[in-house]
């Protein structure tokens, strides 16, 4: 039997002590929501330096100068940048797997283990991320 | 019966959209991280070799997809996240407009830049 359950305002962040499992996956899906459209825009703007790049004379793309080769290597050379990396990818999985936990509750599947479900994504992310640490620094040093 | 609280009309075109689009952005998201860093690194990445893979029609096509499908799944969620916070009237018609003209700023922008890899002309 369906039951009704009145959250309250769940975007009144000063109540987050009495937030549930349900509440933090929504606070969590929206905050990476937001890094990664935030991202998307940032990382067109950076590829677009390929279009200025496409105009240069082979023998500077072949060599690397080209402005797109360079503003890459530039970025991936800042520890900074590869920290910032692992982070998107944390924000990345997460939204991934919360996501997908949200479609097979929309389909009405594992919705009396929604909060298990959510423990489960954040392990999940927290495992992936961890391991993609040594990848994502490799070249850094 | 239990009560919604989505700010997505239940049944609407939207809904179903985000959804599909959901679908989607899980497996190429997935994808375009291991390919762009696991398969080949960051700090290997030149003009020609993302060139070589855009010129690949497949690759370009899928690209082409996850920009449609990225921005409109992320432009519709932060538009519904502002509705969720009490975004209404006025406002929320101006918001709502601003996010078609960026989302529309990104499409070209990733259309150009696409092209240029390509070798497309249209840049």
């Amino acid at each position: 039997m369906s039951q009704s359950y009145n959250r309250g305002l769940i975007e009144d962040f000063g109540r987050w002590r009495e937030f549930s499992a349900g509440m933090w996956a929504w606070i969590f899906h929206k905050f990476t929501g937001w890094v990664l459209v935030g991202y998307l825009f940032t990382h067109i703007a950076v590829l677009s330096t390929a279009i200025p790049a496409a105009g240069q004379e082979a023998a500077v793309l072949q060599a690397g100068d080209d402005i797109y080769t360079q503003t890459i290597v530039t970025l991936e050379e800042l520890l900074l940048v590869r920290i910032l990396e692992v982070g998107l990818l944390a924000v990345a999985v997460f939204h991934i797997l919360n996501g997908t936990r949200l479609l097979l509750i929309d389909l009405g599947i594992g919705l009396e283990s929604q909060d298990k479900s959510f423990y489960a994504s954040l392990i999940l992310t927290g495992a992936i991320t961890v391991a993609s640490v040594p990848t994502f620094i490799a070249g850094a040093f | 019966m239990a009560e919604r609280y989505s700010s997505f009309q239940q049944g609407g075109t939207m809904w179903l959209l985000q959804r599909i689009t959901a679908a989607f952005l899980i497996v190429v998201l997935a994808f375009h991280f291991f390919l762009l860093h696991f398969v080949h690194h960051a700090d290997e990445v030149s003009f020609l070799m993302s060139s070589g893979r855009m010129e690949t029609w497949t690759y370009y096509s899928l690209m082409i997809l996850f920009l449609l499908t990225a921005t409109f799944h992320g432009v519709n969620g932060v538009y519904n996240a502002l509705i969720n916070q009490g975004l209404s009237g006025t406002k929320r018609t101006v918001i709502k407009w601003t996010l078609i003209l960026a989302s529309i700023i990104l499409i070209v922008q990733g259309f150009r830049t696409a092209n240029a890899w390509a070798g497309i002309p249209l840049y």
